[in-house]
């Protein structure tokens, strides 16, 4: 009786140590997954606040009056003529209704930097398009200047004043006071390619070359990942060869990406003969980058297809062909998709590979097919990122945003995808 | 009363883990011959005339020199401790065993006169004449109709659709499952109780009119409700089909089957008529199995 007695002693001792245990062992978990959280939501509040002001424009509404004689222009068909003429006068010049004292070549140097480089591009598109507006009088939207546009968005911020003189510092604010410069949603930024201005640069021409790129990433990469990893599972008999062939798949999946970059650039380019920096060769190269993930995924999801719906349909009779095509195949695909779209998104934010085969290029046309030039979403961001623009960071931040967005959703689309299809027995 | 259930707790786990030692205190009568089989292998007009069968797994021996027959229309049951090779014989009668790589079958296996292991017969034409049921059910992801239409389908059995829906609701007639779900065709098959979902099974199996159909303990997963469903099913069909039933329960095989064959180690010890092997037995080994002396 006693010693019952001991042993329920003993056995209440150590349970107290094991729920002690127990509680360190969720506190290390919850620890972890706070910390996890916490360095998420620094590094998107980060982005968000640095990027947020990338989806502002900054712009000015002035009345400009189209002056011949002021822009040395007498014929805007002549084209000679439009490309000797002055369009950046009638800019100045309505800004000095609102300053008549700025008339010295300093001040007057200080005035046009206040309206965007491209600004008088506008005047002149405007008039070669429509010749009979010369010598009237139009109100017209211009961008601003990329200094002006980060000291309006970040009024706050000295930091942000130190490209503006004084003079220019106090212009700014009373345009601003009198709405003259406003602040508007950034339709620009998804509009247009890159340019050489901020405020003038878009990410269209980035999210169309991601997009072209992965189509042709995702049309090679997919059918191929699929069928092979359905031969390799199903028919290939086990030998040396198959084994050598698997050891060699699970190997390229760990190779750096780079790696990838030199091989379309000596082959694809080398040897091919390929066109740099299109969504061909990119996509090309990101999917033999995908591929293996691609086989992995879906060699697990088939492997993961119950051996008995094999042996129910071939105890009717199906062949071979007919297990994997009616059975297999359909109760993988949710985990051959699930797969397809993580490796997709991986590709997507891949870089280092693209910069080899040439789309860093400088490219400001939005990409209009499968072979001309583009560049794509993450090489835009690293391209914004090491420019010396204020304007640029922010649009770099803003560009992480749109990219962001883009993993989210097609992760989500992966999950919805598997919740959709997968079947339960 | 307490006492009782004690004893025959400890009865059950006697025969699944003490049998070891039972087993090395052989009577002299239990000594294995190889190739002999005591009792009635042999039937006048067999349906599957079975000679020397040796089955290997790599090197090592699974089936050891059986030699039988099944007999039209019969149903034999096939009853053995574990690993006797009981199912591994039986997924020879249609070949089942093909997909595993390591597996070799040597010896003669004829389903009427036909050499079931020809290399230039095609399995899938065997497959539609002998049929199987497996341990687990099994049904296919899909609608009831289309577990039951799947084979019919893919074998063209039917033309037209009014001819399928006729094969597939006559086989949920014999499999007794008609009345269940005749209102519920399209419900996915996974939804129903696992005594349903292996008389589906069944049906899928006979919606190709198979000869014989294999049976892999086809009631080890089901409670005894499902099971009596599915063994009198067995009894209806066993009017038009050979049965060959591997069970572990030894009340099913004395309840459904006609002869019953006792393995052993790879070896077919004994094979006679059901009442015989379960009132007296020819072998020792046989008695001392179905006595519990060991399983």
């Amino acid at each position: 009786m006693t010693n019952q007695r001991t042993q329920a002693e003993i056995v209440r001792q150590s349970l107290k140590r094991r729920y002690r245990k127990e509680r360190r062992f969720r506190l290390y978990g919850m620890t972890a997954i706070a910390v996890a959280l916490l360095s998420l939501v620094v590094l998107f509040t980060d982005i968000i606040g640095k990027g947020y002001t990338g989806f502002i424009k900054t712009t000015m509404t002035l009345e400009v009056v189209l002056d011949g004689e002021q822009m040395y222009l007498e014929d805007p068909t002549d084209k000679d003529q439009i490309s000797m003429a002055d369009f950046q006068a009638p800019i100045i010049a309505a800004l000095q209704r609102y300053f008549p004292e700025a008339q010295s070549r300093k001040d007057v140097r200080e005035l046009s930097r206040l309206s965007g480089n491209y600004a008088s591009n506008q005047i002149r598109d405007l008039l070669q398009a429509q010749p009979e507006l010369l010598g009237s009088t139009q109100t017209l939207e211009f961008l601003v200047h990329d200094t002006v546009s980060v000291y309006v968005k970040h009024a706050d911020n000295p930091a942000y004043s130190i490209r503006l003189s004084e003079q220019q510092q106090r212009w700014v604010d009373e345009l601003v006071e009198q709405g003259v410069v406003t602040t508007s949603f950034n339709d620009v930024f998804f509009s247009r390619g890159d340019s050489r201005e901020p405020s003038n640069a878009g990410i269209l021409g980035a999210i169309v070359g991601s997009l072209l790129t992965m189509l042709v990433t995702l049309v090679i990469a997919f059918p191929t990942g699929v069928a092979a990893a359905v031969y390799l599972e199903e028919f290939a008999p086990q030998n040396k060869l198959t084994d050598f062939i698997e050891v060699n798949i699970n190997n390229l999946a760990a190779v750096p990406s780079i790696i990838f970059g030199l091989l379309g650039l000596a082959v694809f380019i080398g040897v091919f003969g390929m066109p740099r920096s299109v969504p061909v060769l990119g996509g090309l190269v990101l999917a033999l980058m995908t591929l293996p993930t691609i086989i992995i995924s879906s060699r697990a999801a088939i492997k993961s297809v119950p051996p008995s719906i094999r042996e129910a349909a071939e105890g009717i009779g199906a062949s071979k062909m007919q297990v994997v095509l009616h059975h297999v195949i359909p109760l993988a695909m949710p985990g051959m998709m699930t797969g397809s779209i993580i490796g997709m998104a991986q590709a997507l934010g891949e870089t280092a590979p693209l910069l080899l085969i040439g789309m860093v290029a400088f490219i400001v046309e939005v990409p209009e097919g499968f072979f001309s030039s583009a560049t794509v979403l993450p090489v835009q961001i690293y391209q914004w990122a090491s420019s010396a623009e204020q304007g640029f960071v922010e649009l770099a931040s803003a560009g992480i945003m749109i990219l962001l967005a883009f993993m989210i959703s097609m992760n989500g689309l992966a999950i919805w995808l598997r919740k959709r299809l997968e079947r339960r027995w | 009363m307490n006492s009782m259930n004690a004893t025959a707790i400890r009865t059950e786990n006697m025969s699944e883990k003490v049998a070891k030692p039972v087993i090395n205190e052989q009577p002299e009568n239990a000594v294995i011959t190889e190739g002999t089989t005591v009792g009635q292998p042999f039937a006048d007009d067999p349906k599957f005339k079975l000679r020397n069968v040796e089955v290997f797994y790599g090197e090592s021996p699974a089936i050891k020199n059986i030699s039988l027959d099944i007999g039209r229309n019969e149903v034999i049951a096939f009853i053995g401790p574990s690993g006797c090779g009981k199912s591994t014989f039986l997924r020879c009668l249609n070949r089942m065993n093909d997909s595993i790589d390591i597996c070799r079958v040597k010896g003669s296996l004829m389903l009427d006169d036909q050499d079931l292991y020809d290399p230039k017969r095609d399995v899938v034409e065997l497959r539609a004449r002998v049929g199987m049921v497996f341990q687990k059910p099994n049904p296919f992801p899909k609608s009831i109709y289309d577990n039951v239409a799947y084979g019919p389908r893919i074998h063209g059995l039917a033309n037209r659709k009014s001819d399928l829906d006729d094969i597939v609701e006559n086989s949920l007639r014999k499999a007794g499952l008609w009345n269940e779900v005749k209102d519920r065709l399209d419900a996915t098959a996974t939804g129903m109780s696992g005594g349903q979902q292996q008389r589906l099974c069944i049906a899928r199996a006979i919606a190709v009119s198979p000869e014989v159909i294999l049976m892999d303990e086809p009631c080890s997963a089901l409670d005894p409700i499902a099971t009596a469903k599915v063994e009198e099913l067995i009894a209806e069909m066993s009017e038009s089909y050979t049965i060959v039933i591997v069970t572990h329960s030894m009340q099913q095989a004395a309840r459904v089957s006609d002869r019953t064959a006792y393995f052993h180690l790879g070896h077919l010890v004994e094979v006679n008529d059901t009442d015989k092997v379960f009132t007296a037995p020819d072998h020792k080994l046989t008695e001392s199995y179905i006595t519990g002396r060991f399983g």
